[in-house]
């Protein structure tokens, strides 16, 4: 006698407790007593949070001309005991958060500046990823020409602003090589569009950087690198120091070419942040590599003097480069040499964050291993054609998050140039509307709108810090 | 039989000094040498035409002179009619304490949310997650600043706390003992009755008392670290821990109680007294938002070091641990911690040290902290913006260097001893 089991038993559902939302409630939320009480606890404070902020949040008032008229509007429809956010002082001084004390007739040019430091940007940020250097570009070519429809201005300028944004979004889809023209033009745009005056100054800078190149040509071949561009340099100085301003006046009164010139006292708000964040970095960092460079020399004295300045900047906070910048910078340089206060703070600032650079870059040339630059020994490369073709190309992938970090760091510290007089975000505009008869006694709202734009702008760049992580897989597993 | 010799090296000539790769770097150090002396000399030369220019000279002679301000929060004996160098003194030890007490604090709620945030409840980790973001990516002076602008707006004044008809408008937290008003924190302050007679010398004054308690906690610890030793051996002996909890408790509260009531321990409460609060300790709102600021803004950027440190350690050590039967508490405090602190010390070592730069932020609230007094009133006051700016970068650098060698030590100590 034999039993043979013909049909299979049908499975059977899992416990309810061991599938969907119960099992991950289970064994995320309440997997042990102390992570019960956790969940409990955390919760409770999510529970509160939401409890004191939504009523304010939900009772926000977005027009009205005075921190009294948002009380009154949140009292005739909540009731007199109602609180509520009061975000028409954002929509009241908007412009003075964003542009300081720029003309208002002038605000296309920081716009367009803006919109043209992204154009100038894609083509390292993304540099082998066209279709997120196109996406980058049309966006901010959208939001500029937004921008710019915003502001005053006439409907020419308005046209040819926007021509030149889609000419760049054009140049970014079908000739991405040529953007980088846009890189290396930009400085010299933003100096001319930022503080305005005759173009002849600008253009004439960039021809003496153009000179250093012709200059190099000839002594490089038979003097080697270092060198030639010294006398390069040497060369371009002569140019920007003894013939410039001449030359730069003749043409202006031959050829008048030029746009409104706008004071350095008028810049603020986040127009200033960037404007110091954006230039220090950008000039601190190949600083930064020749100071790391310097630090790894086994020239004594070099790494000394890398060495020394490196930890000097490094060991003094940058309140007080900024007060060297606006107090100190008068004793260093030779007698009745003035110049711009942003213009000081810009090269103290870089000083600051060239130490901080040189100290990431040196962490990515150690992260390298020896066999590198004994391969490029072997290969008979000098010094220099060693850093540009092997070292540099690998310890600067390797430490674009710590330059990306240091950037973020730099942008949040350009708040405490209001402690040098200039009108930041932060202090300096804020205290300037809290003290407006208009919107005394408030508080909250300046600070989280502050907070707010700060917060996109840095978690933005440490999400694409984590993207180039990804991109140029730095960690090896 | 041929074999590789040497080429013979060519013999010195001048043109080594360019083309030879054994000369060529004394040739480049001698011109840079001299391209920072001619630097230095521009600079000296310089701040000596700017000096004349301006009617000044180099003169630190300002320091043993009247400063003839007041500074609210001093910890060594100060008034207006001390000296500037006493005052930058006051100043440099607000720094420390804020220092001390923000890294102190930060370290620890940082630790804390950074084993939080990796913790597996979805809830708690997303919080911190939250909380961490949110502190980094925002500047820490907004943060001072926020607190600041806080507590005085919202704080009532202390005639708030005053009985009208029997009704106050504002009332004390924590049993009546904590005051905040627009102006401090008021907390109560430990008194005795019966203190030991302190040792006064022309310099100091010895806290007598004080130190004899620290002398009881540390001679308590003691004990309970032998008691605990000598349980390890009975246990490694007969396989038994004896229970030792109780003894413990005894040894560390016992003394300490019976000192402290033989000295006539007392809280002394902050009460309202005309105008504002006397008696207990209080805070200046510049120092409680400062310090609260720098916590809970270095408190996020430690979580992240903890949680990338303890991420660094590789899977295997957990499992490997678990595979011996070690509780999760327990991989995480014996197997995981002692690993992740050689990863994690290195970047604690420079945020101590940039929170201590940081402490300067205090001028947004006017904080009298070193750049307050010697950078601040004393510069505007003498004029001297050259030796005070100097001296406080100065300062300031001593301070950086002297952070990072301890915690240099310290690394060194617990570095891994490779063979």
């Amino acid at each position: 006698m034999q039993f043979t089991r013909t049909e299979m038993l049908p499975p059977r559902a899992p416990p309810v407790s061991q599938s969907g939302a119960l099992k991950w409630v289970r064994e995320n939320l309440f997997s042990s007593w102390l992570n019960a009480t956790l969940t409990i606890l955390s919760g409770l404070v999510v529970y509160s949070l939401v409890k004191l902020s939504a009523p304010w949040l939900l009772h926000a008032v977005w027009n009205a001309n005075s921190l009294s008229e948002c009380r009154s509007v949140i009292a005739a429809n909540f009731g007199p005991d109602a609180g509520g956010a009061c975000w028409a002082m954002i929509r009241a001084r908007w412009y003075q958060w964003i542009f300081g004390f720029y003309p208002p007739e002038v605000y296309w040019r920081p716009i367009l500046n803006f919109g043209l430091l992204f154009v100038a940007m894609a083509p390292i940020l993304f540099s082998d990823n066209l279709r997120g250097s196109v996406k980058l570009v049309g966006v901010v070519a959208a939001l500029t020409i937004l921008g710019l429809a915003l502001a005053q201005g006439s409907w020419g300028l308005f046209a040819l602003l926007s021509a030149i944004m889609l000419v760049s979004l054009a140049v970014a889809a079908w000739a991405p090589r040529y953007l980088l023209i846009a890189t290396v033009l930009y400085p010299f745009a933003t100096v001319w569009l930022l503080w305005g005056g005759s173009i002849w100054g600008p253009l004439l800078a960039l021809a003496g950087f153009a000179l250093i190149v012709p200059v190099y040509r000839a002594l490089s071949p038979r003097f080697g690198l270092v060198v030639a561009t010294t006398g390069g340099v040497i060369v371009a100085s002569l140019w920007w120091f003894v013939l410039q301003g001449y030359v730069a006046d003749a043409l202006q009164t031959a050829i008048p070419l030029g746009i409104v010139a706008v004071e350095s006292d008028k810049f603020g708000g986040f127009l200033l942040a960037f404007l110091i964040g954006v230039s220090s970095i950008s000039i601190s960092l190949p600083i930064g590599i020749l100071l790391a460079l310097g630090r790894q020399s086994n020239m004594v004295l070099i790494k000394a003097l890398s060495v020394g300045f490196i930890e000097f900047v490094r060991g003094v906070p940058l309140i007080t480069m900024l007060f060297t910048a606006s107090l100190l910078l008068q004793y260093f340089l030779p007698p009745r040499v003035q110049f711009d206060l942003i213009l000081r703070v810009i090269i103290l600032v870089t000083l600051f964050s060239a130490a901080y650079n040189a100290e990431v870059v040196r962490g990515g040339l150690a992260a390298l291993p020896k066999g590198q630059s004994e391969a490029a020994d072997a290969l008979g490369l000098d010094y220099w054609q060693a850093q540009r073709l092997i070292i540099m190309p690998q310890a600067l992938k390797v430490s674009i998050p710590g330059i990306v970090s240091t950037f973020i760091g730099l942008f949040k510290d350009t708040t405490l140039v209001s402690f040098v007089g200039l009108q930041d975000p932060l202090r300096g505009i804020t205290s300037i509307v809290r003290a407006d008869i208009d919107w005394k006694g408030i508080y909250w709202e300046p600070y989280i709108f502050v907070a707010a734009i700060f917060f996109v702008a840095c978690y933005g760049m440490s999400r694409y810090s984590l993207y180039l992580e990804r991109k140029l897989g730095t960690d090896h597993r | 039989m041929s074999g590789a010799t040497d080429l013979p090296k060519p013999a010195f000539r001048l043109s080594s000094l360019i083309y030879d790769t054994r000369y060529r770097f004394i040739t480049i150090q001698v011109i840079v040498l001299i391209l920072a002396l001619l630097f230095t000399a521009w600079l000296v030369e310089n701040v000596r035409s700017n000096l004349a220019l301006k009617g000044k000279d180099i003169d630190f002679a300002f320091l043993w002179r009247r400063g003839g301000y007041d500074i609210g929060q001093h910890l060594i004996p100060y008034t207006n009619d001390s000296t500037h160098g006493r005052a930058a003194m006051v100043g440099l030890i607000n720094t420390l304490v804020v220092a001390v007490l923000a890294s102190i604090l930060s370290t620890v709620l940082g630790v804390f949310l950074g084993v939080l945030r990796l913790s597996k409840n979805w809830i708690i980790s997303r919080l911190v997650g939250v909380y961490v973001e949110i502190f980094r990516n925002v500047p820490l002076l907004l943060w001072i600043v926020l607190v600041a602008v806080v507590f005085s707006e919202t704080a009532p004044a202390p005639k708030d706390f005053k009985l009208v008809n029997g009704v106050a408008k504002a009332s004390m937290s924590l049993w009546d003992s904590v005051a905040i008003t627009n102006r401090s924190t008021n907390v109560p302050f430990p008194l005795l009755d019966r203190p030991l007679p302190a040792i006064v010398t022309p310099w100091f004054t010895l806290p007598t008392s004080l130190l004899a308690i620290l002398a009881l906690i540390a001679g308590s610890i003691w004990a309970v670290l032998r008691l605990s030793r000598r349980a390890t051996a009975v246990q490694e002996a007969t396989g038994m821990r004896p229970v030792t909890w109780w003894q413990s408790l005894a040894i560390l509260f016992a003394p300490m109680l019976a000192a402290l009531y033989a000295l006539g321990f007392h809280l002394d409460y902050p009460a309202l007294k005309g105008f504002n609060f006397q008696g207990g300790l209080s805070f200046d709102h510049a120092f409680t938002s400062l310090t609260l600021a720098l916590t809970l803004y270095y408190a996020a950027i430690t979580a992240e070091i903890v949680r990338s440190g303890i991420q660094a350690i590789s899977r295997g050590q957990t499992e490997a641990s678990f595979a011996l039967g070690l509780r999760p508490g327990r991989t995480m405090s014996l197997i995981i911690l002692p690993q992740a602190l050689r990863v994690i010390i290195p970047p604690m070592i420079s945020q101590w040290v940039s929170l201590t730069k940081d402490t300067s932020l205090g001028i947004a609230v006017s904080y009298l902290d070193l750049r307050g007094t010697l950078g601040g009133i004393t510069l505007n006051q003498t004029g001297r913006e050259l030796e005070c700016m100097l001296l406080m970068m100065l300062i300031y650098l001593i301070i950086s260097l002297i952070i990072s060698a301890l915690a240099n030590v310290y690394n060194t100590s617990v570095k891994l001893k490779e063979r």
